[in-house]
């Protein structure tokens, strides 16, 4: 994991960039005015109770949701006016890991395969080098609703980043799995990272966002920190993130749950 | 502005846009084969209906009990009460002897039909040509009551025919009534085009928004979205199988009614089987929009099957005449797909009608398919923001 130089990330090229980026429902904001950037290769920790807009944002850099007002850029593309070449080059992992249970673990591949275009002369010997790495090979005719949840996890991931995209967006990616398996989905991670795909990821879990190269922390709709782990312990004379959340997030008004 | 369409560009486009269109139809398929009710309901379901109706709910009516009161008892009244007795239709219970006990033998429940000659009978009909006989039936079950008395005054009418071929002269007994389309009354002929309906809607609509609900309720529907694949390739890619699917329960449906209910195609087969394209259209959007509005499997089945079959069943004019409905219904009735698809399959099929004569039928079902198709793919866009 200590293989990524944050000395590297800085200086490499900007892959997303958020300015200002509001979302109005009516008179409620979900999302009042963020503004940050995320350079290529970095895994980008996405924090914050939940009701605090994260989802939202998720949304509108994904082109699932036009902004209210302020700009952004996803890969290079403006998200007002060019979401389809957004949608060409990223990724995404819902936290219900979304595979289809009555489809094979190799059709699931082929299906999310062919739906971002993979030409089909790679699909089958990608899904077999996928298959191998994951350790997968005899499950390869098994329907995904007989596997275990960390085993949906990390296909779900792999599957997610078959299409090699420039920025892959995981929501949660985390819910529900036990300690281990969290721990081996963030080698994934990491490994993605190294390849040069950008790791945009919201989480609940305080540990993980250790794990993050940087971390933003929204609190009603707004960013109140954006700093690496080890700056915000120390901006906030904490000796772990839990305190740091904490602290952040204990004066906000809306609920949450 | 100068507009060039380059083929070379749009072609792989083109082509990029079908292979990932027959992928998704692919998965669409292993969804329905893997599924044991969905095969149930897609494949079984219609058969069984269609037998079900045909046979064993069939409206025919047998054995009715009639009673007769009839104080001439000459030679007319008797031929026509021995036509009636030798009816398969109808058991004689016995003759009355005064009309008071029509009322006493209606409410015993020993006869629900009642055959009542006037005085003097054959000397009105051979002198002055106005010899009456009233048809009194029990009204409680309006639909069988109906049937049965049809049944009656066609056999008095079929009576006078004998006469009038024996003899030569116009007797005139009662209004003729000359019962068209259906003259064996029977009870299957009727049910055909409403079963139709119901199977191609219950196919369509239930079956594309459960589809829809359960992406969205597995979350696969999010990673879709944020694929590159647009929305109305999405909503395409989810049609299209059940378009498949609705064409060869049509088949099956017309099949089976031709060959194993008698039931034949009197108009023409293409007439019948574009209105039936388009009310499958219809059906599909109407799914489409119910998917729109939920989020849950289990609600996409309830509103398809109650909020839609229901409506349909009861109102489509499938089992109870509109035109006796309190206008109220009427008018929902009318807003029904259905009810326009049974009208003009019966008009197609079993009074073999020409185009002219459905297309009113092919008019309104248009501008329904149009309109829906138009609201659900707006819903869905919508759904994105």
């Amino acid at each position: 994991m200590e293989s990524i130089g944050k000395t590297g990330i800085f200086n490499s090229e900007i892959v997303i960039s958020a300015d200002k980026l509001t979302k109005k429902f009516g008179q409620f904001t979900a999302v009042n005015e963020i503004s940050f950037e995320v350079r290529k290769g970095e895994i980008f920790g996405f924090l914050g109770a939940n009701g605090a807009g994260k989802t939202t944002a998720m949304r509108m850099l994904t082109g699932l949701s036009h902004p209210t007002s302020g700009s952004g850029y996803v890969a290079g593309f403006d998200i007002y006016t060019e979401s389809e070449q957004i949608k060409k080059n990223i990724g995404y992992m819902s936290q219900k890991f979304a595979l289809y249970d009555d489809l094979k673990v190799w059709e699931n591949i082929r299906f999310y395969a062919g739906i971002y275009g993979v030409p089909n002369k790679e699909i089958e010997p990608r899904t077999e080098a996928l298959l191998n790495k994951l350790g997968f090979e005899k499950e390869r005719n098994s329907l995904v609703k007989s596997l275990p949840l960390g085993w949906k996890q990390k296909l779900a991931f792999s599957v997610a980043i078959f299409h090699e995209p420039k920025i892959v967006f995981l929501d949660e990616p985390t819910s529900g799995v036990d300690p281990l398996s969290r721990r081996n989905f963030w080698e994934m991670i990491y490994d993605a990272a190294d390849r040069g795909i950008t790791v945009f990821v919201t989480t609940h879990y305080m540990d993980e966002a250790e794990y993050c190269n940087r971390i933003s922390v929204m609190v009603d709709g707004k960013i109140e920190a954006l700093d690496t782990p080890d700056n915000l312990k120390t901006q906030f004379n904490s000796s772990n993130m839990n305190d740091v959340f904490y602290k952040l997030a204990r004066n906000s008004t809306r609920n949450s749950d | 502005m100068m507009c060039f369409i380059n083929w070379h560009v749009i072609q792989p486009v083109i082509l990029t846009d079908m292979k990932t269109f027959l992928t998704f139809v692919k998965k669409e398929f292993y969804h329905i084969f893997r599924d044991r009710w969905t095969m149930i309901i897609l494949l079984i379901l219609p058969i069984m209906l269609m037998l079900l109706f045909g046979f064993m709910m069939s409206t025919e009516v047998k054995n009715v009990r009639f009673a007769i009161y009839d104080p001439s008892r000459d030679v007319a009244t008797h031929a026509i009460a021995d036509k009636m007795k030798l009816n398969e239709y109808f058991i004689f219970t016995g003759y009355l002897d005064s009309p008071e006990q029509i009322d006493e033998i209606f409410r015993k429940g020993e006869a629900s039909l009642v055959m009542v000659f006037n005085n003097r009978f054959y000397d009105n009909m051979v002198h002055t040509g106005d010899a009456q006989i009233q048809l009194i039936a029990d009204g409680s079950d309006p639909n069988t009551a109906s049937t049965f008395t049809l049944y009656a005054s066609n056999i008095v009418a079929s009576y006078q025919q004998d006469l009038m071929g024996d003899m030569k002269i116009p007797y005139n007994i009662q209004p003729e009534l000359k019962l068209l389309y259906n003259p064996t009354l029977k009870g299957t002929y009727s049910f055909v085009p409403g079963v139709m309906g119901m199977i191609l809607m219950l196919v369509c609509a239930m079956m594309t928004s459960v589809s829809i609900a359960r992406e969205k309720e597995f979350g696969t529907m999010e990673v879709l979205l944020v694929s590159p694949m647009k929305p109305i390739q999405i909503i395409l890619s989810k049609v299209v199988p059940y378009f498949f699917l609705s064409v060869i329960n049509l088949t099956t449906m017309l099949l089976l009614s031709v060959y194993v209910l008698d039931v034949p195609v009197t108009g023409s087969l293409s007439l019948l089987i574009s209105i039936s394209l388009i009310f499958i259209l219809v059906s599909l959007a109407l799914g489409l929009l119910i998917s729109s509005m939920v989020d849950k499997q289990m609600i996409a089945l309830l509103i398809s099957g109650m909020v839609l079959m229901l409506p349909v069943t009861m109102l489509s004019g499938m089992m109870f005449p509109i035109e006796n409905m309190p206008w109220i219904l009427q008018i929902i009735a009318n807003i029904i797909p259905a009810t326009w698809y049974i009208i003009a399959v019966k008009k197609i099929m079993i009074q073999g009608l020409d185009f002219f004569s459905v297309f009113n039928e092919f008019l309104i079902l248009s501008t329904m398919a149009v309109v829906m198709i138009g609201v659900s793919i707006q819903r869905f866009k919508y759904r994105l923001e």
